[in-house]
């Protein structure tokens, strides 16, 4: 694919040009036509069916957490199957790739399908699902109405879902970078990524990145204001402990990314050197800089799902977690430790053996604190009364995979072992161990374990079982000979291989990921079957897994309001305590509820950065002027709408918990 | 065998339930994302440490920095962080006419700065000294620059939070903004001391 070297620019679309549609690339032309196909049906569909002022009125403008958080859910599934297609072409591409075969993929098209993947998995998937469990359950553990900030939360997820469409634009109009997910300079910088892949890069991140810190904000202030009484912070749930440290993460160190990548633009746009190798720049302060976010990013990732493992497992066991307290600050201790372990990402610098020791021994520390999390949750299962639904069978397979990832972990945190595995497969290996072991079997063990808090009916456990056996064996299929690759000497994000006696072990990853493949249609599917027998499989208790925290205190789903009376807390298993101490649901008396207005400022203004995103990367200067100008117009316009709330009246609070009411009677 | 005490059900709800007052988060919600934007200005003072001394074989901070002229822009951005005192004290007393004025006279001292900022600016670039020219030159405009779009979005937020208290007098809603405006304004003062101290005496010093 041609790259155009000196950049012509007009000034009506600058440099946005026919060249930029990739129609020489077969396999872009032919994903575009069925992407093109679906957009079209899809939005044939929803107009047919006349939903889209439904979806506006009560999804997009909504400002309540339940519904921006399953928003947040359905957005990183979607990417998932994005960056998962991803996945899929590297296999297929590395399996071939032998004996003189250039495989199917140029090298253009392949170092931008690593590097996507790597984006989009973090970016537009995990943080995405875990932002989106967070927001939906924390309110409700707390005995929360909504979050502090509700307008804000709309604009937050907007904001990722207009760093989301960035991404996938450059998928169809131009190119995406071919950097490597984190996009080091000098190769991020002008002169060798001349067109817009780094800037499609930079600014999608950007748009997302405001909408991450924001939402950071957000969920701290809730957690510290707006607890029901009574819940003391020692008494809060681990999974709102966990929320709390990632939700500190994120607004510790997502300024530190926008920091970096504002400068690097600079480099870009304006010709600065910050970056450069000549004129006083220093390249290794971008690495410095952006694993000072990254590695505190991980935690953020992976601290909730701690938080998830906890919920089941006590929940799945039928016993109050063990060592609670310990819990909580093994949490904190993470929480801090995470700041100090960034320079283990690039031992190889060559900073020095003190400075490498120290940052190899901080390193190994973290494993402290979260192995004593590991027997925490062995000794919750200890005697408990084990059910193996779906979410402990995740929670189970966690805990075996985490634990080998977590070793791989320690191995290259010596620095003189990361000399030989840097950068290697090993490192691939070691750090999808961690986050599909992780992050990805807690946000399925989440999904299952809360599916019927949100829809008012339980997952179909057959469907979840193909799923969940595919995913586990698949992972261990397609990652265990890139460790042995990578303990061979084989380098990451190579295009072509030399050496014919490594293919066999690419062929058994590729299989690997086939069998993820099926694990993930199996999800979709059992995610489908689950809504055609939502009769069969309803709950109508609110509390299908005996469950202990408030949130299964109130129906499936929960009214707009979550309660109708706030809770008071005595317990850190606030509804466990209610349940076992005689509490019996208030009939009367209710009250109208303060509830903050829908608003579509969120869409608009999320809207208009990304269409300013969209002119920078293509240098079209007067729309991105004039979209600057309409988004400072929108938000100061936005702060004269003095009326944002209402009072939920209380006849009809009267008759939404009336008619849960008559369902409990009737059940019993 | 259950005592007595268990069995008294205790209170799991609270019976009688007034609104919670709005922006009851709002406080400390500004403050946690004062703290985010201080790490971002954290962040370039690291940068501005790290190529501060790379001058490239091009112009350093001696040949470039008039301290006098900096001095007079210092002080018109501490007498504004004063007179934004002042606005809020009127504020207390719920003059709607003093808070207006005072603000707006903050924002004539913030205009000030950046007028003395930007001629600074054009000075250094018509000099050759641009941001281009070398890596310390590059730090220096982001970092102090970086502090000057924050003034300028100062002065935007301080004309609307003007008209809004015009508008509607001084309501709970528009006390809590200038409150929010207070911590900024201050804030982007504690910022400029440590542009002050670090990038142009320091500097002068080396």
């Amino acid at each position: 694919m041609a790259v155009p070297q000196s950049v012509e620019t007009t000034f009506l679309f600058g440099r946005l040009t026919w060249q930029a549609f990739p129609l020489d690339e077969p396999i872009v032309v032919a994903t575009f036509a069925v992407v093109a196909l679906g957009g079209v049906a899809l939005v044939g569909a929803l107009t047919w069916f006349r939903l889209w002022g439904y979806l506006w009125r009560e999804w997009f403008t909504s400002v309540d957490h339940k519904k921006i958080g399953i928003m947040y859910m359905v957005l990183g599934i979607i990417m998932l199957l994005r960056g998962f297609a991803d996945a899929v072409m590297m296999r297929l591409q590395q399996a071939m790739a032998f004996n003189g075969s250039e495989g199917y993929l140029n090298a253009h098209h392949y170092d931008q399908i690593f590097t996507a993947h790597g984006v989009i998995m973090i970016f537009f998937v995990a943080m995405p699902l875990v932002t989106g469990l967070m927001n939906y359950v924390v309110p409700l553990q707390i005995g929360a109405r909504d979050v502090s900030f509700p307008f804000l939360n709309n604009f937050s997820f907007w904001m990722t879902v207009g760093g989301a469409v960035l991404v996938m634009a450059s998928l169809f109009v131009g190119e995406f970078a071919q950097t490597g997910w984190l996009a080091y300079p000098p190769l991020s910088n002008i002169g060798y990524s001349p067109w817009v892949g780094v800037d499609y890069y930079i600014w999608g991140l950007q748009v997302a990145g405001v909408g991450t810190t924001l939402s950071g904000i957000n969920l701290v202030c809730t957690i510290v204001k707006m607890r029901a009484p009574g819940m003391s912070l020692m008494k809060m749930p681990v999974f709102t402990w966990t929320s709390l440290c990632t939700n500190v993460l994120i607004v510790a160190s997502f300024p530190v990314l926008t920091a970096v990548l504002a400068l690097l633009s600079l480099d870009r746009y304006v010709g600065t050197n910050f970056f450069t190798n000549d004129f006083g720049g220093n390249p290794m302060m971008y690495v410095n800089l952006i694993w000072i976010w990254g590695h505190p990013e991980v935690y953020i990732l992976i601290l909730p799902l701690f938080g998830v493992f906890s919920e089941v497992t006590s929940t799945f066991s039928g016993k109050r977690l063990f060592g609670y307290t310990s819990m909580v600050y093994a949490t904190v201790v993470i929480t801090v430790l995470s700041y100090l372990v960034w320079l283990h990402h690039f031992f190889t610098m060559g900073s020095g053996a003190s400075v490498n020791s120290f940052f190899g021994i901080t390193t190994m520390i973290i494993s402290i604190p979260t192995g004593a999390k590991i027997f925490n949750w062995l000794f919750t299962m200890y005697r408990g009364r084990i059910r193996f639904d779906l979410p402990m069978m995740w929670t189970v397979a966690f805990m075996l995979t985490f634990t080998v990832g977590g070793m791989t972990g320690v191995l290259l945190a010596v620095p003189p072992a990361d000399f030989v595995l840097h950068n290697s497969l090993f490192l691939i290996a070691h750090f999808h161990n961690v986050i599909i072991g992780g992050v990805l079997f807690g946000l399925f063990a989440g999904i299952a374990y809360w599916w019927p808090k949100a829809f008012g009916f339980k997952l179909d456990p057959f469907w979840g079982k193909v799923s969940f056996w595919c995913w586990v064996v698949g992972f261990w299929l397609a990652f265990m000979p890139l460790y042995i690759l990578g303990l061979m000497g084989v380098t990451r994000r190579m295009r072509v291989f030399d050496d014919p006696s490594l293919q066999i072990w690419f062929i058994i990853a590729g299989l690997g990921a086939a069998l993820i493949a099926v694990g993930i249609a199996a999800m979709l599917l059992q995610f489908f079957v689950s809504i055609m027998r939502r009769e069969k499989l309803a709950d109508d208790t609110g509390d299908p897994w005996d469950g202990r925290t408030l949130e299964w205190s109130t129906s499936s789903p929960p009214p707009a309001y979550n309660f109708a009376f706030t809770p008071v807390v005595h317990d850190n298993d606030a509804w466990w305590d209610m349940k076992k101490r005689g509490y019996s649901r208030p009939l009367s008396g209710y009250r109208p509820i303060h509830m903050p207005k829908n608003t579509g400022t969120g869409v608009i203004l999320a809207g208009l950065s990304t269409v300013v995103g969209f002119a920078l990367i293509w240098y079209i200067w007067w729309l991105a002027a004039v979209g600057f100008v309409a988004l400072l117009v929108t938000a100061i316009g936005h702060t004269f709408n003095y009326h944002r709330d209402f009072h939920i009246p209380v006849e009809e609070v009267t008759r939404t918990e009336e008619a849960r009411t008559e369902l409990l009677a009737a059940r019993s | 065998m259950a005592t007595a005490a268990d069995q008294a059900v205790p209170t799991f709800y609270v019976k009688d339930e007034h609104d919670h007052a709005e922006g009851g988060s709002t406080m400390l919600g500004f403050w946690i994302y004062l703290m985010s934007d201080c790490l971002i200005f954290a962040i370039l003072f690291a940068v501005y440490g790290v190529l501060g001394t790379n001058y490239a074989a091009g112009p350093a901070p001696k040949d470039l920095f008039d301290l006098s002229l900096v001095a007079v822009n210092t002080t018109m951005l501490l007498l504004s962080s004063i007179t934004y005192g002042f606005a809020m004290l009127s504020m207390e007393k719920n003059r709607v006419a003093a808070t207006q004025a005072w603000l707006g006279v903050t924002g004539l001292f913030g205009l000030a700065f950046l007028g003395i900022e930007l001629y600074e600016f054009a000075h250094m670039i018509h000099e050759g000294a641009t941001p281009q020219r070398s890596g310390f030159l590059s730090a220096f405009f982001t970092l102090v620059g970086t502090h000057g779009l924050h003034v300028t979005f100062g002065i935007i937020w301080l004309v609307t939070l003007m008209i809004q208290v015009g508008q509607r007098g001084l309501i709970a809603a528009n006390r809590r903004r200038l409150m929010c405006l207070s911590m900024f304004w201050h804030f982007l003062d504690v910022i400029w001391i440590g542009v002050f101290t670090f990038v142009y005496l320091m500097g002068m010093l080396r």
